[in-house]
C-alpha cells in the first residue's frame, strides 16, 4: 500500500526528518508515536503533498506509484487522507457544498444530489453529528471535537484507501475520542490502512494498530506490536530517548 | 507544487462573453462627440417636452464646466469626442418575446436569459443598446397600478411625475458624469409604485451595450409610495471591444415613509470600459433602501451608491462586491448620510483581486447634528489572489452629532497555503480550491441575491478568474 524509503524532509533549510523508512500493507493500521517536536506532523503533511516542505532525499510510493510529482489533489484522486490537526477555515463555504466537492472530484461519477444527501446524512449519523452542522460554514467557529469529528466525517464520505491521522486524538474528550475511533474503525477492512499518529497511548486502546512505531528525532527508532504502545505508557518518552536517544546517536 | 506559477496559469480563454451581433441600427447619431446640437438631436428625436431639453442643455453646460475628477481611478485616457452619445436600435419596443428581432434573441439565448426570464421572471425590462427592446409587466401589477417602463415611455406616457422627481435627488450639477448623463442620458427604467402595493416579484432588467464606442447612458427612477414595496435588479454582460467605452448611468430612489426598495446589480463590463454610474436614495421616515451591487469587468469602476436617510428611523444597507482582475480598477464602496434622529445603516464591501488587479474601497458615512439614537456600521474585507494584488481602503467618516453609534471594520486576507492544501488534499484542483474561497468569500452578498442571480455571479466571478487576460 504505502513504501517509504529513505525519507529525508527540510524546511526553511533545517532538516525535520532525517532518513526514515516504512512499510504499510493493505489493510493494516500502523501507530506512530512520539513527542513533540519528533517530526510527526511533518511526515503526515509531506505524505499528502504539502508544498511547503523540500524532500531533499528518499521516495514516497503508494500503491506502487511514486507520489513525489504529485499534487495534494492527484494523491486524494489516488485513495490518501489526511486527517488535520489544524484544518483551516473556509468561510462562507458550508459543510455540505465541501463535502458534496470533494466526493465528487474524488469520484469517476458524480453523485446525484438525493445520493449525496443520503450519503452525507448517513456518515454524520455514524458520527454523531446534528444534521444541521451541514450547514455550518467549515470549521468556521468550530470547537476543537466539532473539527475533530468534521475530519473524520470527510474520510468517510472519500472512503480512501489510506487514511493519515494527524493527532486526530489531541485535545479530544473520551466521548469524541470513542466517536472518533468509531468512524476510523467503520472503514477498517482488507481493503483500508492507516496511520494513526498521537503522542498518547489512549486512542490506541479504541483502534487498535497492527504495528506502533516509535518516533524520535526524525527517524523511527523502534517498531514492535501493540505492547510496544503499552510499554511506552508505562515507561514514558525518557524512556525511549535513554534507550534510543537522540544526542548518543549523532 | 509552486502556487504562484498555477494561479498566473489559470487558463488564457478568451473573454467569454465577448460575442457581437453584426450592428444593423435604427438611428445614430451622425457624428462622435458631444456638443449642444447633438443633444437636441437627441431630444427632438425622442419628440421631449421642452424642460426636458432645457434640462438637457443645462446639464451639458455643467459637463463641460466640471474638471474630470483625478481623485478616483485613472480617467486619463478618457475621450468623450470618440464616443456616439445616441444609437437607437429598433423603431418600436416589442412588447412580447416573439417581437424581439433575431440577433437580439441571439444575444439573449448567449447569455442564457431567455429561460430565466420566462420561468422566474414577471416583468421584464431588457435594454439593448440605448433603447429598451422589450418589455413586459405582468397585469395584476398595472390593476394595482404600478408603472414598470422605460424611461423615454414613462417620461412621455407619466410627464407629471416624472418632472416631479427626475434629477431632484441626483441633480446635474451633482458630478461631472451625472452631468454627462442628464445630458444625453437615453433609455432606463422608470418605475412607481401606489401606496401600499408589495411586488413580491422582483422587476428585471438586463442591458447590454453593443456599439463600439457607444457610450450608455441609462437613467432609471424609481418611486415608492409610502408603505409600498419593490425589489429591482439589472444585470449587464457588455461584449469585448478594442476601443475604451463608457458606461455612464445614473440611478434615482426614492422610498417614500415605511416604504422599502431593493436594487441588485450585477454588472460585468467588458475590460476596456469605463463603469462610472452615480447611484443615490432617499430614505424617508421608517423607510429602507438597500443597495446590492456586484462590480465586474470594466476597466475601471467608480460607483458609490449612496443613502441619505431624511425621516426618523429610516434604514439604509449597502452590500457591494468586486473583482478586479489584471489590468482592472475596481473603486467602489457606498455612501450613507444620517439625516434623521435613529437612522440606522450597514455598509458590507467585499472586494477580490488578483494580477494586477487593484480594487479600492472609498465610502462615507457622515452623520448630522441632530441625527441622534443613529446607528452605523461600515465592514469592508479586501481578499487577495496573489502577491502583486492590490487593494487600498479609504473610509471618510464625519460625524457632527454625539449621541449615536458608528463602527468600522477593515480585514485584509490573502488565500492562504494552509487553506489550499487542505482543500486540494479533498481532491479539489488548485482552480477549484480558489474558486472555492473565493465564493465562500462573497457568500454574505450572494445569499441576498435571489438564487439565479448568486449562481450567475459565483459564474461570472468564475469565468473572470480563468479568463483575465491582462
Amino acid at each position: 500500500m504505502l513504501n517509504i524509503e529513505g525519507l529525508r524532509i527540510e524546511i526553511d533549510g533545517q532538516e525535520i526528518v532525517k532518513g526514515l523508512d516504512m512499510e504499510v500493507g493493505t489493510g493494516e493500521i500502523h501507530a506512530i508515536m512520539g513527542p513533540n517536536g519528533s517530526g510527526k506532523s511533518t511526515l503526515s503533511n509531506v505524505l499528502m503533498g504539502h508544498p511547503r516542505y523540500d524532500v531533499t532525499a528518499g521516495s514516497i510510493t503508494f500503491r506502487g506509484e511514486d507520489v513525489f510529482e504529485l499534487e495534494a489533489d492527484e494523491r486524494a484522486k489516488l485513495g490518501m487522507f489526511l486527517a488535520f490537526q489544524y484544518p483551516s477555515e473556509v468561510p462562507g463555504v458550508s459543510v455540505a457544498n465541501f463535502l458534496r466537492t470533494a466526493v465528487n472530484s474524488v469520484r469517476e461519477k458524480e453523485l446525484s444530489p438525493m445520493e449525496m444527501y443520503k450519503l452525507i446524512q448517513e456518515k454524520m449519523k455514524i458520527m454523531q453529528m446534528d444534521p444541521k452542522f451541514a450547514e455550518r460554514y467549515l470549521n468556521e467557529g468550530f470547537s476543537g471535537g466539532e473539527k475533530k469529528r468534521n475530519e473524520i466525517l470527510q474520510m468517510l464520505m472519500l472512503e480512501p484507501k489510506l487514511a493519515i491521522m494527524d493527532e486526530t486524538d489531541s485535545g479530544l474528550d473520551i466521548d469524541a475520542l470513542q466517536v472518533v475511533a468509531k468512524g476510523v474503525n467503520e472503514l477498517r477492512g482488507p481493503e483500508f490502512s492507516a496511520i494513526v499518529i498521537t503522542h498518547y497511548q489512549r486512542i490506541l486502546r479504541y483502534i487498535e494498530p497492527d504495528r506502533v512505531h516509535v518516533m524520535l528525532d526524525g527517524r523511527l527508532v523502534t517498531s514492535g506490536g501493540k505492547e510496544l504502545a503499552d510499554a511506552l505508557e508505562e515507561k514514558g518518552y525518557d524512556w525511549v530517548r535513554q534507550e534510543f536517544g537522540a544526542g548518543t546517536h549523532s | 507544487m509552486p502556487e504562484d506559477k498555477t494561479i498566473q496559469e489559470l487558463g488564457l480563454d478568451e473573454y467569454k462573453f465577448g460575442f457581437h451581433d453584426p450592428e444593423d441600427y435604427f438611428f445614430k447619431t451622425p457624428r462622435k462627440g458631444i456638443d449642444p446640437e447633438i443633444v437636441a438631436m437627441i431630444s427632438k428625436h425622442k419628440d421631449e417636452p421642452e424642460w426636458m431639453l432645457e434640462f438637457r442643455l443645462k446639464a451639458l453646460e455643467s459637463f463641460f464646466e466640471k474638471p474630470t475628477p483625478t481623485w478616483g481611478g485613472d480617467l486619463s485616457e478618457m475621450d468623450f469626442d470618440e464616443i456616439y452619445y445616441y444609437i437607437r436600435p429598433m423603431e418600436n419596443q416589442g412588447r412580447t418575446w416573439d417581437d424581439v428581432p433575431e440577433d437580439i434573441k441571439n444575444t439573449f439565448e448567449k447569455l442564457g436569459i431567455p429561460q430565466a426570464e420566462r420561468e422566474s421572471l414577471a416583468g421584464v425590462g431588457a435594454q439593448y443598446e440605448s433603447e429598451v427592446v422589450y418589455h413586459s409587466l405582468k397585469e395584476e401589477w398595472e390593476k394595482s397600478g404600478v408603472i414598470f417602463t422605460d424611461m423615454d415611455s414613462g417620461l412621455r406616457e407619466h410627464e407629471d411625475v416624472v418632472r416631479e422627481y427626475f434629477g431632484k435627488t441626483i441633480p446635474p450639477d451633482d458630478n461631472k458624469f451625472a452631468a454627462l448623463n442628464s445630458a444625453v442620458w437615453s433609455g432606463g427604467s422608470f418605475v412607481y409604485v401606489p401606496p401600499g402595493v408589495h411586488i413580491d416579484i422582483p422587476l428585471q432588467a438586463y442591458f447590454r451595450i453593443n456599439a463600439e464606442n457607444m457610450g450608455q447612458f441609462e437613467r432609471t427612477l424609481i418611486i415608492a409610495d409610502e408603505g409600498s414595496s419593490v425589489h429591482y435588479i439589472e444585470g449587464c454582460t457588455a461584449p469585448t471591444y478594442t476601443s475604451n467605452s463608457l458606461h455612464s448611468a445614473v440611478v434615482e430612489l426614492i422610498a417614500k415613509p415605511n416604504a422599502r426598495i431593493r436594487y441588485s446589480t450585477i454588472q460585468n463590463w467588458s475590460h476596456n470600459t469605463y463603469n462610472l454610474v452615480t447611484k443615490r436614495g432617499v430614505a424617508h421616515e421608517n423607510a429602507t433602501i438597500e443597495w446590492v451591487d456586484g462590480n465586474l469587468g470594466s476597466k475601471l469602476t467608480m460607483k458609490y451608491p449612496a443613502v441619505y436617510l431624511v425621516g426618523e428611523g429610516a434604514r439604509g444597507e449597502i452590500l457591494s462586491v468586486a473583482y478586479a482582475g489584471d489590468g482592472q480598477h475596481q473603486d467602489a464602496g457606498g455612501k450613507v448620510v444620517h439625516a434623521a434622529p435613529n437612522t440606522s445603516s450597514l455598509i458590507t464591501s467585499k472586494s477580490i483581486s488578483k494580477g494586477t488587479g487593484r480594487s479600492t474601497y472609498r465610502g462615507l458615512l457622515k452623520v448630522h447634528e441632530g441625527a441622534v439614537g443613529s446607528k452605523s456600521r461600515v465592514e469592508c474585507d479586501a481578499l487577495l489572489l496573489d502577491e502583486q494584488a492590490r487593494t487600498d481602503t479609504y473610509p471618510y467618516i464625519e460625524i457632527e452629532e454625539k449621541k449615536v453609534n458608528t463602527e468600522h471594520e477593515a480585514t485584509v486576507s490573502k488565500v492562504g497555503e494552509d487553506q489550499l492544501f487542505y482543500l486540494m488534499s479533498r481532491g479539489l484542483s488548485e482552480e477549484a480550491a480558489i474558486a472555492m474561497v473565493v465564493n465562500g468569500f462573497i457568500e454574505p452578498i450572494a445569499k441576498e441575491l435571489p438564487l439565479e442571480y448568486a449562481i450567475e455571479l459565483n459564474r461570472l466571478i468564475q469565468m473572470e478568474m480563468e479568463g483575465s487576460v491582462g
